[in-house]
């Protein structure tokens, strides 16, 4: 099975469509319904605005995952910006610190089937999302 | 990214493209609360039906653009939202409280009839 992968350098809000738009595209070859599709293009978008609004700069990577008797896709949003004091607080719903809706990683959370985040004050943030394939 | 604005009537059409980025809502937001005190329009339909994402910054700029219309004393119609963006944007813990929608431009123009009649 081949294993394929792809960045996405985040610098500004048209890297954001970009992204998505890449990421949509590698989930409906890997055979996702359209209406997954959507919600991974959706949960990019989420996480490559994060990168915009808090770290400026940063990189998306999308990667075909190969599980027992499943494929899916992994999302990683990987930045060094400021990075993210309190994650369980970040994980709210509600919270923001940018003045946006203050949805992003709980609803990205939701979205996906798995989720991760580490982050490090003044270092940056990482975080990797999977969906498997239904 | 150029969003065709159509005007029929008192009634603002304006058609939104797939890969809209921040920039091109930002401006569409104010292109379009321009051209509703231009034309004096009484309402502005804006067609999501081209739009496959619908994220956090997607959904509150038309938030925002129905509130601003809605301070001009004109009204706004979101139509077109399609079934895989409306559950993406249930997940994401998105709403659009507070703005009409329609399934696609014919019931949109056909709610603002039926308004616009019962104010007359």
């Amino acid at each position: 099975m081949s294993v394929e992968e792809i960045w996405v350098a985040i610098n500004s809000d048209q890297d954001i469509v970009s992204a998505r738009q890449k990421g949509r595209l590698m989930a409906t070859e890997l055979g996702f319904s359209t209406g997954d599709a959507t919600l991974i293009a959706t949960a990019i978008s989420e996480l490559a605005r994060n990168i915009v609004s808090y770290a400026r700069r940063g990189q998306i990577t999308l990667k075909t995952v190969n599980g027992l008797n499943r494929q899916g896709i992994s999302v990683i949003a990987t930045d060094d910006g400021p990075g993210i004091p309190d994650v369980r607080q970040a994980l709210r719903d509600g919270f923001s610190t940018s003045g946006s809706l203050g949805l992003g990683l709980p609803g990205v959370r939701r979205l996906m089937d798995e989720f991760e985040i580490t982050s490090q004050p003044g270092r940056g943030t990482i975080v990797a999302v999977k969906k498997w394939r239904q | 990214m150029e969003v065709p604005i159509l005007k029929q009537g008192a009634v603002l059409i304006a058609t939104f493209q797939a890969a809209l980025s921040d920039a091109d809502l930002n401006q569409l937001r104010m292109g379009l609360v321009q051209q509703v005190v231009k034309f004096r329009s009484r309402a502005v339909i804006v067609d999501v039906t081209a739009m496959d994402v619908m994220d956090s910054f997607a959904s509150r700029t038309l938030r925002e653009i129905a509130h601003m219309i809605r301070l001009r004393g004109a009204e706004t119609v979101i139509v077109g939202i399609q079934p895989e963006v409306a559950f993406a944007m249930v997940q994401l813990g998105l709403t659009l409280e507070g703005v009409a929608t329609a399934l696609d431009l014919e019931e949109g123009l056909a709610y603002l009839n039926e308004k616009f009649k019962t104010t007359n």
